[in-house]
């Protein structure tokens, strides 16, 4: 995977607690730390921008439940700004893992057509069995897996490396686009209007009720892949290594599957297919850290960064007009993506 | 890994036998043109009110008035001329694309090169220059240029990614023209639709302009197939026979962004139609470039009628956009492309 040499001693941390301990890098604690202090501050800017801008004093204050503009920043603002950093976090967390497994810095889950395929299992929900949350988000994780299961299948006997599953991802990903706006176009006025904002991916408009249940599901997820992480650095090594260290593969394959759709398809139910976090996130943790492997905390974090990044950007560039935050990661995103291509960070991947 | 000599060439079919091929290539034309009317029926029936193939007749033939008439002149009749244009027009682009780059992925839309000419038509509107018809032709065709110069620029010669550039512009394409029609709705309501191809709405545009380009790139893409098929052969080869490589590729490329740019400033930019129909048109032409280029110049139109068909009949209210049709009939044709190139290594 990684140039670098091993772990020269000196530049790691190790804290033990009873019977377990976790070894970090120290440019990586660095790392973390300055994303998480990046996140705050567009956290504390987010909470001061809106319809009125608010003095990060007040903000403050609202926070702790004092002041004029409790209503505001607690009840209007926080929960977006949360939505934008748990679900950037989850989409950076699922962009780690579908990179890893498919070995490929392009095989994300937005590239290849997951987030497609959860919006199709979402709206089939919508329309089909008529909404409800918990329909919302099975279908829109049953979509994802199905979406995930026909890549592999489309893509099998190629081996997974490569651009040919992301060729075969971006053909299944126009197929369910297509479906998805036939879909659409099928659907009563009332769920058409709220699918179409909805389909460029959007965090306008997100209340307390509708993210308490993705936030805990993401946080659950979280919590499986970080006792994954472990196997997973060692199937970083190559799958004879991680069978020969005591790594069960197929069945670390599955939940790690499991766990990145859950992550996509949980966002997306929710906000709607956002592109581009999941791509970028793990890249842009990996470039900061120069950490060997698979590092999850750093790509959760970036991708925190960078969707509420995209959300402030996405509220400022037009000022009046709110745009899809789905808009801005798409414009980024495909550029991203020709400035990979034509760095030529793929050429082993032909 | 049987195959490991000639990876992904267009126009060599090794499953017919050469011999049989050359003696049913008439026929199977002479059936794809049966086809082809069969289309033209159907794209005259079928719709929010069908109507009897007689009574196509009879509105053909003469007898004004009558409900009939006025829907088969007014406006099933331009719909399925513009389907003939823009179906012959894209189905060549993608012949003259994947037969020039060797390349059995490439095609206008899927490299961006027609999000590339809708973009720039949105762009002109908004700037206020995309009122005439020779306006919006040449803004297209420029627009395709520049985005297949852009593509070819970053994705190189490598087949796979060239489809992934392509598909990286048209992205980012369609990100900003979302934002800039959020930004300005009241400008960008005439333009919407060129955001997503469809024959819907286009009966009353005159049609003259786009379709005397159309003819006259389909009659050059006829006459470039004697040089194009030498160039198949290798530019060394392509230069032994006499042939000029770079006057031949230069041809290609103007005629392919022609194509792509008048389609696209007619019909809004249609994905996936132009891969499907060379892959079609390769199994019944072998390897000859001349008999490929005249099924696909027959078979294109079929199949966007076909899906005009389909995207009118899929909605029990109104219509899908019928870019909405071929992406979904073409991307298994992709994974099939893919696919099949994975027997050999790349």
């Amino acid at each position: 995977m990684s140039a670098h040499p091993g772990f020269p001693a000196g530049r790691h941390v190790v804290v033990r607690v009873g019977a377990y301990s976790i070894r970090a890098g120290r440019r990586t604690l660095a790392v973390s730390g300055t994303l998480l202090a990046a996140a705050l501050g567009l956290a504390l800017l987010g909470l001061c921008l809106g319809g009125s801008w608010t003095a990060p004093g007040d903000v403050l204050a609202a926070l702790a439940g004092h002041g004029d503009s409790v209503v505001v920043v607690r009840e209007w603002r926080l929960p977006r700004v949360l939505a934008a950093l748990v679900f950037g976090a989850a989409l950076g967390l699922a962009g780690a893992v579908f990179q890893s497994l498919t070995r490929n810095p392009l095989g994300s889950p937005d590239v290849v057509g997951l987030d497609a395929g959860a919006y199709t299992g979402a709206l089939f929900a919508i329309t089909v069995l008529g909404g409800g949350p918990a329909y919302l988000a099975a279908g829109s994780i049953a979509g994802g897996l199905l979406a995930a299961a026909a890549v592999y299948a489309l893509s099998l006997g190629s081996g997974l490396g490569g651009l040919r599953l992301v060729v075969v991802g971006i053909a299944v990903n126009a197929m369910l686009t297509a479906l998805n706006s036939w879909i659409v176009l099928r659907a009563d006025m009332e769920v058409a209007l709220a699918a179409t904002g909805w389909s460029a991916g959007s965090l306008n408009g997100l209340d307390w009720h509708e993210v308490v249940l993705p936030f805990a599901v993401i946080a659950a997820l979280a919590l499986l892949l970080a006792a994954l992480a472990p196997a997973m650095h060692q199937t970083a090594l190559g799958d004879d290594q991680a069978l020969a260290s005591g790594v069960r593969l197929s069945r670390l394959r599955l939940l790690l599957v499991l766990a990145g759709v859950g992550c996509t398809a949980t966002v997306t139910a929710v906000a709607g297919p956002i592109v581009f976090i999941a791509l970028a996130a793990p890249q842009i943790g990996r470039l900061l850290t120069r950490a060997p492997g698979v590092a999850l905390v750093p790509a959760a974090l970036s991708g925190a960064v960078l969707l509420l990044a995209a959300d402030l950007a996405a509220q400022l560039l037009l000022a009046p007009v709110a745009l899809p935050v789905g808009v801005v990661t798409t414009v980024i995103g495909g550029c991203y993506l020709a400035a990979l291509l034509a760095r030529r960070t793929t050429r082993h991947a032909r | 890994m049987t195959t490991t000599d000639r990876p992904g060439r267009p126009g060599t079919d090794d499953r017919a036998g050469p011999r049989a091929t050359r003696a049913h290539r008439p026929v199977v034309l002479a059936a794809c043109v049966l086809l082809l009317l069969v289309a033209v029926v159907a794209s005259l029936c079928v719709g929010a009110q069908t109507i009897a193939p007689a009574e196509i007749w009879r509105a053909l033939t003469g007898a004004a008035g009558g409900e009939a008439y006025l829907i088969v002149h007014d406006v099933r009749g331009p719909r399925t001329l513009l389907g003939i244009c823009v179906g012959a027009a894209l189905g060549t682009a993608g012949t003259l694309v994947q037969t020039l780059t060797r390349n059995p992925l490439a095609e206008p839309g899927i490299l961006g090169v027609t999000a590339g000419a809708g973009f720039a038509i949105n762009i002109g509107g908004v700037l206020g220059l995309a009122g005439g018809q020779v306006a919006q032709l040449l803004l297209a065709s420029l627009g395709a240029a520049l985005a297949a110069v852009l593509v070819h620029a970053l994705g190189s010669a490598a087949p796979l990614r060239l489809v992934l550039t392509g598909v990286a512009l048209s992205s980012v394409l369609a990100g900003i023209s979302l934002g800039l029609r959020l930004m300005l709705p009241d400008v960008f309501d005439r333009y919407r639709f060129w955001s997503v191809g469809s024959l819907a709405g286009h009966e009353q545009v005159p049609l003259t302009l786009p379709a005397v380009t159309i003819v006259v790139a389909l009659v050059c893409a006829a006459l470039v197939t004697r040089p194009l098929g030498a160039l198949v052969l290798g530019e060394e080869v392509a230069q032994s026979l006499g042939g000029h490589v770079l006057r031949t590729r230069v041809i290609v490329l103007v005629l392919v962004t022609l194509l792509a740019g008048a389609a696209t400033a007619v019909a809004g930019p249609i994905a996936f139609l132009g891969l499907m129909v060379p892959h079609l048109a390769r199994r019944p032409a072998g390897a000859s470039i001349p008999w490929l280029m005249a099924y696909t110049m027959v078979l294109g139109p079929v199949l966007l009628l076909a899906s005009d068909v389909g995207a009118r009949v899929l909605l029990p209210t109104g219509e899908v956009p019928v870019a909405v049709v071929t992406a979904f009939v073409g991307a298994p044709v992709l994974i099939w492309a893919v696919r099949r190139r994975g027997r050999v290594p790349s």
